[in-house]
């Protein structure tokens, strides 16, 4: 599905001004796009998280769609709830509108604590989009580790210390958690490749069933670095490898964007305060260990793809 | 833009709000440090890039033109101006 | 109106069916599973319209629940104990946003030590919910108070619980009436919504953050919402007294007009306390019971009308308020006495706890207690009733 600004740009925006997220906000970039992607007949369930308090201060809503928020780690359970009314309703005979149904969550929300619920609902089989927007940690307590946090990252509750250089787990792998669920679609995006992202958004909404987009939304202030950044880190993402742009659909992997030729994931690092640290001299092992495990879940995805899995 | 603050029996039910998109009445453009976007009409390709990755949809965009910035809720992130494929929007400091 | 005989489960379960509502997300748990189960054989055979959700907790039950209700639906779920701890996070959610959903409860106590069976721990810990909370003496009360339910939550827009004592009641069967199908319909009447997300044409917020300006004012609100319960549940009650012969009130006096002594009870044990008092009754004693039906609202003014001129009181708790005092039912009808000038002298009794049996000797010992009192000996304020020493 080809996706045009100009025709977008008419529809009005449905995450309007007047919120209050930092400037710079990777996550409002990637709500703001789903929406214009999703349209108008849509209602939106949100997690606790920065993008539900900084949309919504009372009498205050940034939303142009119905939106419901119930608590952090129940986003999921909420949508299935919501859409589960519409198909009795709709049975009923009382609304006859065809409505997508997205729910968005931060990885805290999405990643850990809201995990069973997630995991509950794509099991269950609701017609739903949820969207994670990963800002690689909790942002909206202050910048905490997450399961979403890669190694070597300094966070408030992971930090580079005199004994410790930050993160010493690897990131769980949500996208392949999601997809193993047999779901029909699930894919991984950035908000740089926007039009890789608004088009697997598209794809997902015309698709029954439930669906699971991995968005990588930056954090200028979790991620240490200036406002202005936050596409070009994005980009970068994708471009060192680390952050594949890909979808399972129907059980199998296809890369929907490759980078031509491989940046070093030094080049995304280096432009993060939250890897500082890593450039010491005693530290430069872990970069290295991070590209060797960038190259390796690399290669495991290109071994899918080749294999048609 | 301080709105008289309503009292418990004039509040909807549920603690809903019934006014989409309300935060506009909420201007963040005082949040600006100094600097804000300006854009050169005569370089702008109208590709519309800045509009797609503004976080406060705050790119002013009609009739498929890109037409300038609504400074009332533009914060300065400076992503509008770093994203520009051929440098037609600066960000400069802001008058007194 | 057919007589037929069944468990509350199985009570509750045919009244879920009568009501037809359109989602309803639930998840198993002892003592309660029979209700989920019965209903989603209701679902497979086609006798319901609803949207069966079977969640994978219960938290998600009552988060899909909460959402299905903000989207316009009739909702209800079943759960029990360590389930509706589970919910509690959810079930704040719920009344705050004005949504009214039914929960057929099934009163189990909680953890640790685990254990199955009967008493009020899991209602009491949700005391402060926001929900209403009907606790019923049998199984022809458990059907008709769901019945009621959906209609009280549906003026009020608030939720409430439906609770009936684990396995005394979920498991035995009773004699009941029940009604024909399309009495339940007209009854209950078409399905009302405070608002809803479905909506996309007047797009809402529901659930935004509120900061020190509004909070406050919004929980006034809603606290305001329960006070003005009581008439509804009321009104409701006597509608459905007039229809169908039944009526409950918010609380339920037995022979307590001319008595100087009463028990204060809920749940199945008021059953059991209405024999004990026959029984005393024939030797001349002049004792009653108060059965509290509706903990939330706190019936205040009903319960001061009721014990105003009484001289002694004993009110029953099965549940252990762990706060170094007296239990929640006993708490409560002892500061509403607070404010008459004939208060009786009060006792508080914890019992059952752990589904320890409540035989009638044991209730007529409380009465024992309180002619001790009345001969001018002294016992302690809140006892514990059926414990081995």
């Amino acid at each position: 599905m080809a996706i045009n600004l100009k025709e977008l740009s008419k529809q009005g925006d449905f995450l309007t001004s007047g919120h209050r997220a930092c400037a710079g906000c990777g996550p409002a970039i990637a709500l703001r796009q789903a929406l214009l992607a999703a349209g108008k007949d849509t209602v939106v369930a949100n997690a606790t998280g920065c993008m539900e308090v900084v949309t919504t201060i009372f009498p205050y809503t940034a939303w142009k769609v119905p939106w419901i928020h119930s608590l952090f780690e129940n986003a999921a359970a909420t949508i299935s709830g919501v859409e589960a009314a519409y198909k009795a309703l709709k049975r009923k005979g009382k609304i006859s509108k065809d409505i997508n149904f997205i729910a968005f969550g931060g990885d805290g929300g999405t990643y850990d604590i809201g995990l069973q619920a997630l995991s509950g609902t794509m099991e269950r089989g609701h017609n739903i989009l949820y969207i994670c927007y990963d800002n690689e940690a909790y942002m909206n307590t202050g910048i905490q580790r997450s399961g979403a946090t890669p190694y070597g990252a300094h966070t408030t509750t992971s930090p580079a210390g005199k004994k410790i250089p930050g993160k010493t787990q690897w990131r769980k792998d949500l996208t392949e958690i999601i997809a193993a669920h047999d779901i029909p679609y699930v894919a991984q995006a950035t908000i740089s490749e926007w039009r890789d992202y608004m088009g697997k958004v598209q794809k997902a909404l015309s698709i029954k069933g439930p669906k699971f987009i991995n968005v990588l939304a930056p954090c200028q202030l979790g991620w240490y670095y200036k406002s202005e950044d936050t596409i070009k880190i994005a980009n970068l993402a994708f471009r060192t490898r680390f952050w594949p742009l890909y979808e399972v659909e129907n059980g199998v992997h296809r890369i929907t964007k490759e980078p031509k030729k491989a940046v070093p994931v030094e080049e995304w690092l280096k432009l993060q305060g939250r890897f500082r640290h890593l450039f010491k001299d005693e530290n430069r092992k872990i970069i290295e260990k991070i590209q060797k495990r960038v190259d390796e879940r690399w290669k495991r995805l290109k071994a899918l793809e080749e294999a048609g899995l | 833009m301080a709105e008289k603050k309503r009292g418990w029996k004039e509040l909807p039910i549920g603690a809903i709000i019934d006014e989409a998109g309300s935060s506009e009445k909420f201007k963040t453009g005082d949040w600006r440090e100094g600097r804000k976007p300006v854009l050169n009409k005569d370089k702008c390709t109208n590709c519309l890039l800045c509009w797609i990755f503004c976080p406060d949809s705050a790119i002013i965009v009609s009739n498929n033109e890109m037409k300038g910035f609504k400074y009332d809720y533009c914060k300065g992130c400076g992503i509008c101006a770093n994203q520009c494929p051929i440098g037609a929007i600066e960000m400069v400091p802001e008058e007194e | 109106m057919k007589v037929v005989a069944k468990t509350a489960n199985e009570a509750m379960a045919e009244a879920m069916r009568q009501i037809n509502p359109d989602v309803v997300a639930a998840y198993p748990i002892t003592p309660s599973t029979e209700i989920v189960q019965i209903f989603s054989r209701f679902v497979a055979d086609g006798e319901v319209d609803t949207e069966f959700v079977p969640v994978e907790s219960e938290h998600s039950a009552a988060s899909a629940c909460t959402g299905a209700a903000a989207a316009g639906a009739r909702v209800m779920t079943a759960t029990s104990s360590q389930g509706l701890a589970l919910m509690n996070e959810v079930l704040f959610v719920t009344p705050a946003l004005r949504l009214p959903i039914v929960i057929c409860a099934i009163n189990r106590t909680l953890s640790a030590p685990i254990n199955i069976h009967c008493d009020h721990s899991d209602t009491m810990d949700q005391r402060d919910s926001g929900w209403m909370q009907f606790y019923v003496e049998d199984s022809q009360e458990a059907y008709d108070s769901v019945i009621q339910a959906v209609r009280i939550t549906e003026e009020a827009f608030l939720p409430a619980i439906v609770s009936a004592d684990a396995f005394i009641l979920s498991h035995s069967l009773q004699r009941i009436e029940m009604l024909e199908d399309e009495e339940v319909q007209d009854f209950i009447g078409e399905h009302k919504t405070p608002y809803s997300v479905l909506d996309v044409d007047n797009p809402i917020t529901v659930g935004p953050l509120d900061l020190q300006d509004y909070y406050f004012e919004h929980k006034r609100g809603e606290a305001e919402a329960m006070r003005k319960t009581p008439p509804i549940i009321k009104k409701v009650d006597r509608e459905f007294g007039e229809r169908f012969g039944r009526e409950y009130g918010l609380i339920e006096e037995y022979r307590i007009k001319d008595a100087n002594k009463a028990i204060v009870v809920m749940g199945s044990t008021a059953g059991t306390a209405k024999e004990v008092v026959d029984t005393l009754r024939q030797d001349g004693e002049k004792v009653g019971v108060v059965k509290v039906k509706a903990f939330r609202p706190w019936p205040r003014e009903d319960i001061n009308k009721s014990l105003e001129g009484l001289e002694y009181v004993a009110v029953m708790d099965r549940a252990e308020g762990m706060n170094g005092f007296g239990s929640p039912l006993f708490t409560e009808v002892r500061s509403s006495l607070y404010e008459i000038d004939k208060r009786p002298d009060i006792y508080g009794y914890v019992y059952g706890l752990g589904g320890r049996d409540v035989k009638p000797r044991d209730l007529k010992k409380v009465f024992d207690d309180l002619k001790k009192v009345e001969s001018g000996k002294k016992i302690e304020r809140v006892n514990y009733l059926g414990v081995r020493e």
